[in-house]
């Protein structure tokens, strides 16, 4: 089987502006670099891992993606389709095909569905708003993507609210799916639940991916869900690619300071782990006023002044699709 | 062996809402030894939180102790006064809690709010506060300790905040530090700093602690022994590398085997079916027989399972435990 990209993200910028109300108008004051210019790829059938912590901009990066936060320049092409095109368009029936084949799971399942609609309701909306289903088969369809989540026929019935937190997150996947989305973008979607639960819904997602050849883009904080998961990774430190790799690359051999860093902070379950931590000195900057040249310049402990803070870094070529952005390699 | 600083016996601490009764603490029994650390691991609802706040008599409305003893250095703190009890908060038995950002009084600076604990407890005036004050925060590194003690919490981000907490709970040299999920709020690089912290401290203070966490690895790094959490019991309590390489409840192998590991990449995760118990009508006999791949219909559904010691200092609270082993693999890679 070729490899056939199915998302391309090409120099795509998201930026916020901080405004202040003036005498009359709301001025400008400054802008939240939430991303800057970060470009990668999606494969068919692959599942991506976007990494960070807080605030490095992997859920602006997927809402960017989405147009539910038009992207502040750069380009988005979806199966060679450039997606912004389509959304300036204005074409209802265009965006909705599009929005049809790329499909969201938020972060918590307690503010995600609504609390007045039954499960039936809100798994069936997606039905009468695409109309891909018929109307005679919309029940049928419903209980399938039921059975596929993992829950019951007589759940169909319910209110959000008589479920659990695991329930609720595969009533989301079932919404997502309802659509028959090439693309799912799972937006953190086990840190709101509890450790018990988590493997369920990890476990529920390849399964899915396996039976219906889906391609995913997994945002998490926690690397040690996303070695599991993805097939590649792409770690972000604010608003930036510092290193993309496939998963077992990345995890064995990473390149760039920050994902050392990230990685040997992770509390390993073992307690004979020989941990050799490398602690990070103070605190992500603030994105409104980011550090000159590299990002990550103020805490690394390899920094050189000359290089380091005059020119940023770019994503370069370490051999074999490893890419990373630090001068130093 | 050390002597016993914290010794809870079947504490039971209830909420009494509109629902029902929901039975939070059920009868957890644990000991914390002068200047060891324990980790008190549990999901959400297994009473960890309840637990701690019930040892300082914080409990929230409509929550009430309603049976066990709390022996602290041999006293009953069930049994003590209310003014007696405030002797005990801050300057024996200190907490932090999970979320900085509300932990902390927003309209009082960071100093105000050290030096209100420390005069509270200790009998200086305010210059010697304000000293003690700027050498604690010297303690948790924080940088520039003499301009950033007059900053208010919502200046500081959310790192620095917990630092500050964990100053504020050190200022009077607690015996015991309740530490209540103190990095979950954090992120990772940030969680590795103060667990960092944290660690260093209690060795130069020589005080213990109670770590409260959901995370396995957390534990793993920090914790001497390990009591485990379920449903308002106790499943299990051993010493770090006991529940980690010999683990006898199914409960905590379960919980050991869910995790996505770094270390080791497994094709399936194992999966604990089901989700927590409701505690207004928990289920009879051992309360995770519903969701125990091991249960036995007639033992584990009818009687609840007493905490035993089945190696020394090694307490299960199994019908089976000792006829149920680990999944080999596990074990044998991460050795």
């Amino acid at each position: 089987m070729s490899i056939t990209t199915v998302l391309e993200v090409k120099n795509l910028v998201k930026h916020f502006p901080i405004t202040a109300r003036g005498i009359l108008l709301k001025k400008q004051v400054g802008v939240v670099h939430a991303v800057d210019d970060i470009s990668f790829s999606v494969n068919k059938g692959e599942t991506f891992g976007l990494v960070g912590e807080s605030g490095c901009g992997k859920t602006s990066t997927a809402r960017a993606i989405l147009y539910l936060d038009p992207p502040t320049s750069g380009e988005i092409y979806f199966e060679g389709e450039e997606v912004g095109k389509i959304f300036r368009s204005k074409d209802r029936e265009a965006i909705l095909r599009l929005r049809r084949k790329m499909q969201y799971v938020f972060q918590n399942p307690y503010a995600s569905l609504d609390p007045r609609m039954t499960v039936a309701d809100i798994i069936m909306e997606p039905f009468s708003i695409h109309g891909h289903v018929p109307k005679e088969k919309q029940h049928e369809r419903l209980y399938e993507l039921l059975r596929l989540v993992g829950l019951e026929d007589y759940h169909a019935e319910r209110y959000p609210h008589e479920f659990s937190g695991g329930q609720r997150q595969r009533i989301c996947i079932a919404r997502a799916l309802a659509v028959e989305p090439e693309l799912l973008i799972a937006d953190e979607p086990v840190a709101s639940l509890d450790v018990s639960v988590r493997a369920q819904i990890l476990n529920l997602l390849q399964e899915l991916q396996q039976k219906l050849k889906m391609t995913y883009l997994y945002i998490s904080h926690d690397l040690s869900t996303v070695r599991h998961i993805c097939h590649r990774v792409g770690v972000m430190y604010l608003g930036k690619f510092v290193e993309i790799a496939d998963t077992d690359e990345l995890f064995n051999s990473p390149l760039h300071p920050y994902t050392q860093a990230l990685m040997s902070a992770i509390p390993i379950p073992d307690p004979d782990a020989k941990s050799k931590r490398i602690l990070l000195l103070g605190e992500v900057p603030s994105p409104i006023n980011p550090p000159s040249g590299c990002r990550f310049q103020p805490r690394c402990i390899y920094v050189k002044e000359h290089k380091c803070v005059e020119s940023s870094s770019r994503l370069v070529d370490a051999g074999g699709g490893h890419l990373v952005a630090c001068q130093r390699t | 062996m050390a002597r016993e600083l914290l010794e809870i016996e079947e504490l039971k601490t209830y909420f009494y809402t509109w629902a029902g009764v929901v039975k939070a603490v059920d009868g957890v029994s644990l000991k914390v030894r002068e200047g060891e650390t324990l980790g008190l691991v549990g999901e959400s609802g297994s009473g960890k939180s309840v637990t701690a706040l019930s040892t300082l008599r914080i409990v929230p409305r409509p929550g009430k102790i309603i049976g066990g003893r709390i022996l602290y250095r041999g006293e009953d703190l069930l049994e003590k006064k209310e003014n007696e009890m405030q002797k005990v908060r801050g300057k024996e038995i200190a907490y932090i809690f999970q979320d900085p950002a509300t932990s902390l009084n927003p309209v009082f600076s960071i100093a105000d709010q050290l030096v209100e604990v420390i005069r509270h407890h200790q009998n200086v005036t305010k210059q010697e506060a304000l000293d003690k004050a700027l050498e604690l925060f010297r303690l948790v590194e924080i940088p520039d300790p003499e301009i950033k003690m007059w900053s208010y919490p919502h200046q500081l981000s959310g790192g620095m905040k917990q630092r500050i907490a964990v100053a504020r709970a050190l200022s009077c040299q607690p015996s015991l530090l309740l530490a209540d999920e103190p990095t979950t709020a954090l992120d990772v690089t940030i969680q590795a700093q103060i667990l960092d912290l944290l660690k260093n401290l209690k060795e130069k203070l020589g005080m213990a602690m109670m770590l409260i966490t959901h995370d396995m690895g957390v534990v793993a790094g920090v914790a001497d022994r390990i009591t485990v959490l379920y449903a308002g019991r106790v499943c299990e309590s051993a010493s770090t590398r006991t529940i980690f390489y010999n683990p006898l409840h199914p409960y905590t192998m379960a919980l050991l085997e869910a995790v996505p590991s770094l270390a080791l990449k497994r094709d399936k995760l194992k999966v604990i079916p089901g989700a927590i118990p409701n505690l207004i009508e928990p289920p009879s006999g051992c309360r995770f027989h519903p969701r125990c791949e091991f249960a036995k219909q007639g033992v584990c559904t009818l009687t609840v399972p007493p905490l035993t010691e089945m190696e020394p200092d090694h307490y299960v609270a199994c019908a089976r435990a000792g006829e149920i082993e680990a999944e080999p693999p596990l074990r044998a890679e991460s050795k």
